[in-house]
Formats: C-alpha cells, sequence, structure tokens
C-alpha cells in the first residue's frame, strides 16, 4: 500500500508520481542580463535589440547588477543559501533565435543553492518543497513558425532578457502539489518583485519533470516536459504524462529519457521532434565573464530590501489578527491584495479608534465578500477597484458605529460604485442612516403585532421559528433601516408579552 | 586524454562543420597534438594553489539597470540574409 497523496491505479497495482519543476522566471529590469537594450513586452520585432544580443562578431557581454541583487532577493525569500562565487557558463548549440550559438547560463557553480518552498496543496496537508538552485541566465529569442508557408520569422527581443532558472528537487508527488508549487512560488516573486509572474507573456514557464515508480522504489526513467505556461495546464501535464508511463510500463515497455511538449487542445503530452545529438551542450566557463562576487554587505541591503513574505504574512494575519488560516490565505495569495486590505485596516483603526484585532475580522469578511463580488463583476483585480481603502473605511467605519446596519452597508456601496461619491455623501443624500430609536421600534413593531395576532398564538404556542417574520415584518414597515439588533431586542420583548 | 576520429566527426558535426572527405583523419592528429602540448602544464605542481578565473587580478564590472541600448532594428538585420516586416527570416524550423 502506497500512503502517497496521489496515485494512478494501473491493471496491476498502484503507481506513484515523482515530480521536479524548473520554473523560468523573468527578473524584472529595465534592460538585458548583458546588454542595455530594452526588456518592455510587446515591443516592434527587433526594436530591443542591441549588438550584443544579435551576437554581431566583437561584441561583449556587461552583467546588469540590477538582475543580480533580484535573484539574490529570490534566493534569500527562499531561505536558500547565497554562494558569494558563481559563475557564468556556455551551454552551446545551434537554433534560429540563438544567435550567439550558445546559451549563458550557470551549469557549474549557481548563484542560488539550496533552499525551500512551503506549499498548501488543495485538499492536501502543507507540504514543504526542496529547493535545488537558482541561476541567472539569457533568454533566447522568439520563433514565429505560422506567418509564412516555408519561412520561420525570428524576433530577436527577448534574446538576453535576464531569466532565473528555479529548480526544485523531485519532492512533488501529486498534481495538486505540482500546482500549488507554482502558485507559491509565482506569489512569491511577485511579493520579492524580482518577476511579475506573467505566465499569458511568458515571463513564467515551467518544465516539468515527471517519472512513476512502484510506492517506496527507486526513482523510475524521468520524461521533461517543456514550456508550460499556466498553473491548469503544468497539472494536467504532470498527470497526463504519469498516466501516459504507467500505460507504456504495464504494456512491458520501457520509458524513454526525452523532451516532451504539452498539447493544451489534447491535453497531452508528444515527443518533440528528436534532436539526436543536441544534449550534447558542451558546456564550459564562459571567457568573456570573471566570476560574479557578492560582499556581505551586498547579500545583507538585499535581505533589508525584502518585504514581509507570503508565509509569515500569513501567520502574522492569524496570530495577530484573529483571523481564520482560510481568510488569511486568500488576503495574502496577491501582495496587492495583502496591501489593500492592510491600508483598509489600518484607516477604519484610524477612524473608530477601536483595536486592529476588533476590526480584522469585519474587514476581511468585507473584502473577500462584498469587495470580491464587485471586482468579480467588473472583471478587474484589486488594483482596478472602484473603491480606494479609504473609501471603504469610511463605509466599515460607519457600520462600526452602527449608523449603517450590514444591509444598508450593502446598499451604500453599491451606491459608492455606481456613483463613485462617498460613504457619508450617500447616507446623507438619500437617509440611508439606520433607525436605533427605540421609540420608532416599538411603534413598527405594535403595528405589527396587532396585525398578526394569529402568529402571535402560534409563535407562544412553541413555533419558534416565527420569530423571523416578525423580524422581517418590521424591518420592512421600517423600510430596511432599523438597527436589527434592536429590533431583536424589542420583538423578543413584546413577543414574551 | 586523446580524440579518435569518432569523435572528431561528432564534434564537428555539433559545431555545423563540414568536413570533406580526409579532412577528418588529419585533424585527429592535430588535435591530439595539442591536447599533449596543454597537458604539458599537468607537469606544474599546483598543490595549494587557488583556481584563478582570469590572468590578470581582475573584477567582474556590473552595469546599472539602464536602457542605453537599442533601437537599430535595421542595423541588427543589414546583414541578414532574408527579413520581413522586421523580423529574421529563415527556412522554416519547427517543433
Amino acid at each position: 500500500m502506497s500512503d502517497a497523496p496521489f496515485t494512478i491505479r494501473g491493471t496491476t497495482g498502484d503507481w506513484e508520481i515523482v515530480v521536479g519543476l524548473e520554473v523560468h522566471a523573468q527578473v524584472t529590469a529595465k534592460s538585458k542580463l548583458f546588454s542595455g537594450a530594452a526588456t518592455a513586452f510587446g515591443a516592434a520585432p527587433n526594436t530591443q535589440v542591441s549588438l550584443v544580443d544579435a551576437a554581431m562578431p566583437g561584441m561583449l557581454p556587461v552583467l546588469n547588477g540590477e538582475c543580480v541583487r533580484q535573484a539574490v532577493r529570490t534566493g534569500l525569500a527562499l531561505d536558500a543559501e547565497i554562494h558569494r562565487i558563481s559563475r557564468f557558463d556556455r551551454k552551446n548549440y545551434f537554433y534560429a533565435d540563438l544567435p550567439q550559438g550558445y546559451q549563458i547560463s550557470q551549469l557549474y557553480h549557481p548563484i542560488v543553492g539550496e533552499g525551500h518552498l512551503d506549499i498548501e496543496p488543495e485538499g492536501e496537508a502543507p507540504k514543504r518543497v526542496g529547493i535545488e538552485r537558482l541561476h541567472l541566465e539569457q533568454d533566447a529569442g522568439k520563433s514565429v513558425h505560422d506567418a509564412h508557408p516555408a519561412m520561420t520569422f525570428v524576433d530577436l527581443n527577448r534574446s538576453g532578457c535576464a531569466l532565473m532558472e528555479i529548480v526544485s528537487k523531485p519532492d512533488i508527488r501529486s498534481p495538486a502539489q505540482a500546482g500549488a508549487y507554482v502558485r507559491a512560488l509565482r506569489s512569491l516573486l511577485r511579493y520579492v518583485g524580482s518577476c511579475d509572474g506573467n505566465m499569458e507573456e511568458g515571463s513564467m514557464r515551467a518544465d516539468v519533470n515527471v517519472s512513476v515508480r512502484r510506492p517506496g522504489a527507486a526513482f523510475g526513467t524521468r520524461t521533461e516536459t517543456k514550456n508550460v505556461n499556466s498553473v491548469r495546464f503544468v497539472m494536467a501535464a504532470v498527470e497526463a504524462e504519469a498516466r501516459r508511463q504507467v500505460d507504456v510500463l504495464e504494456a512491458g515497455g520501457t520509458i524513454v529519457q526525452e523532451t516532451r511538449l504539452f498539447d493544451p487542445d489534447r491535453m497531452t503530452t508528444r515527443p518533440m521532434r528528436s534532436k539526436a545529438a543536441a544534449h550534447d551542450y558542451r558546456y564550459f566557463p564562459d571567457p568573456d565573464l570573471l566570476p560574479v562576487e557578492l560582499s556581505e554587505t551586498f547579500v545583507a541591503d538585499c535581505a533589508a530590501s525584502l518585504p514581509e513574505l507570503p508565509v509569515a504574512k500569513r501567520s502574522r494575519y492569524v496570530e495577530a489578527l484573529g483571523l481564520t488560516p482560510y481568510d488569511a490565505a486568500v488576503l495574502t495569495a496577491e501582495r496587492e491584495t495583502a496591501d489593500w486590505f492592510e491600508a483598509l485596516l489600518a484607516d477604519l483603526v484610524r477612524r473608530t479608534g477601536k483595536p486592529a484585532t476588533e476590526l480584522a475580522k469585519p474587514a476581511s469578511n468585507w473584502v473577500t465578500g462584498e469587495l470580491f463580488a464587485v471586482l468579480k463583476r467588473t472583471g478587474g483585480g484589486i488594483e482596478a477597484s472602484p473603491v480606494s481603502p479609504e473609501g471603504a473605511a469610511e463605509l466599515l467605519a460607519l457600520v462600526a458605529d452602527r449608523t449603517l446596519s450590514g444591509s444598508l452597508a450593502k446598499q451604500v456601496f453599491e451606491a459608492m460604485v455606481e456613483t463613485g461619491d462617498s460613504a457619508a455623501a450617500i447616507v446623507d443624500a438619500r437617509g440611508l442612516r439606520q433607525v436605533s430609536d427605540t421609540g420608532a421600534i416599538d411603534a413598527a413593531i405594535a403595528g405589527i403585532l396587532a396585525a398578526n395576532t394569529d402568529k402571535i398564538a402560534e409563535y407562544r404556542g412553541g413555533k419558534d421559528k416565527l420569530f423571523g417574520f416578525f423580524v422581517g415584518q418590521t424591518m420592512r414597515a421600517m423600510a430596511g433601516k432599523a438597527d436589527p439588533a434592536v429590533v431583536n431586542d424589542r420583538l423578543k420583548t413584546a413577543l414574551a408579552g | 586524454m586523446a580524440v579518435d576520429l569518432a569523435t572528431v566527426t561528432r564534434i564537428a558535426k555539433l559545431a555545423r562543420l563540414r568536413l570533406a572527405p580526409g579532412e577528418a583523419e588529419p585533424l585527429v592528429a592535430e588535435l591530439n597534438g595539442i591536447l599533449r602540448w596543454i597537458e604539458q602544464l599537468g607537469e606544474v605542481d599546483t598543490a595549494g594553489v587557488e583556481p584563478m578565473a582570469a590572468v590578470i587580478p581582475n573584477h567582474l564590472r556590473w552595469r546599472p539597470d539602464a536602457v542605453t541600448d537599442g533601437g537599430v532594428a535595421a542595423a541588427v538585420l543589414a546583414n541578414a540574409p532574408a527579413s520581413e516586416a522586421g523580423f529574421f527570416a529563415v527556412p522554416k524550423v519547427i517543433e
């Protein structure tokens, strides 16, 4: 039997899967790793190419210090060893979008060594995944194969952009873990600010290494599925490739160590057309570049520049603010959401003078409920929110001082989204103030009770559920503006007779 | 260390060098001569000597992250055998 979280049931028994991911993340920098050409996405072809990137004879690479800094900051965020000396090597191969005939990478002495990343796979226990290494390397250009019947078009704008290749240990055991790993890594990179994590634009893509084995047996032969560009596809590629391998093995075949491609239309993998000898990269140290040496001050400055990271933030939300682990995870998944929530909470504390521990829960509920619903409807991220954190704090402060009930606050928020007016202005203009005056509420209750003597009898006879009916009737009579707490309280008294 | 005919043929293929019939054999002898010459360095006792990255004491210089280059598409494409709509155009390569 297997204690793995995920097994494939074959015709001959259960199989476990073993997965390692190599994620390529484009480093956030204005210019390229070894040249001063721009890196912005979407420019006209070959307009962001220097003669260095085009590999003209005699051009020499000069290292972009910001790319080094971002790699080190990312390494520190992964709790990884930072190598004070690293080197660049040449990885030699020929392809139309690689003008140098080699990629400058770091095989033997990467800038960052072993670390780890904590993940929370859906439906499974949290897990720590080992990081093998992180190194800096150049991206290649982009080939367009479908614009011309006989030609491939090559754009070198991406050629020479800095990539971090982040290699996990083969610790991943399920598609859910593979998905959670990519999500957690993307979130971390975005917190650190070293990569924008934009998978659609190719800023982040994963090579997926998969093998299968009998429970507890040694690792099987693995295949590598290249350039998978979404969390969903990573999970699908892991599962499809593992199932294919089980089918091959159970039919008496063997797995060939090879490079494969994921086909998102069929949700399957297929072999890349064989580049038989291409895997002999003849790596050697790049003679144009001296070793990268990092001072202790540089590393310390990188560490000091890191923001509070998702794992730390999540536990602070739970321990210091009293939020549930689920809410904390939702609020911290994206740095923008956490920043927005914290701005809201700070302003709410300032407006009400109440402690953050008391306000955090309603603020969290409001953000993950009301605000997210509106964002879903308007189709933007939190940075495109129709209300500011301060505007939201004004609204929630009106709830905290009981000017507004929860349902009135919903109406006011809808009006804020619609008109762009402030909460206070809407409350004043539309008279949406909650009525807590017991005189008015008692009068309304008296009217309702007089009209429903039969129901009073039923209620007193033990039909407790009717209490909700009386609350509803009273609220309707008050046009929804009565303070529900006061209504409850006065109704109980009145019904008790 | 020495190379044989198969290795030389393979290296030539990886480097996309086309060797005419009869060209590879003399290269085997020439490359082995070079390798033997380099191997003389092995006679020096380097125990306790730090590996060095360059013959002059120098440190890698870093560049600030600023856009100082690019915008020269015409120059970049000038020597291309074919280009179209700002792209290099090469015989179709497809995986």
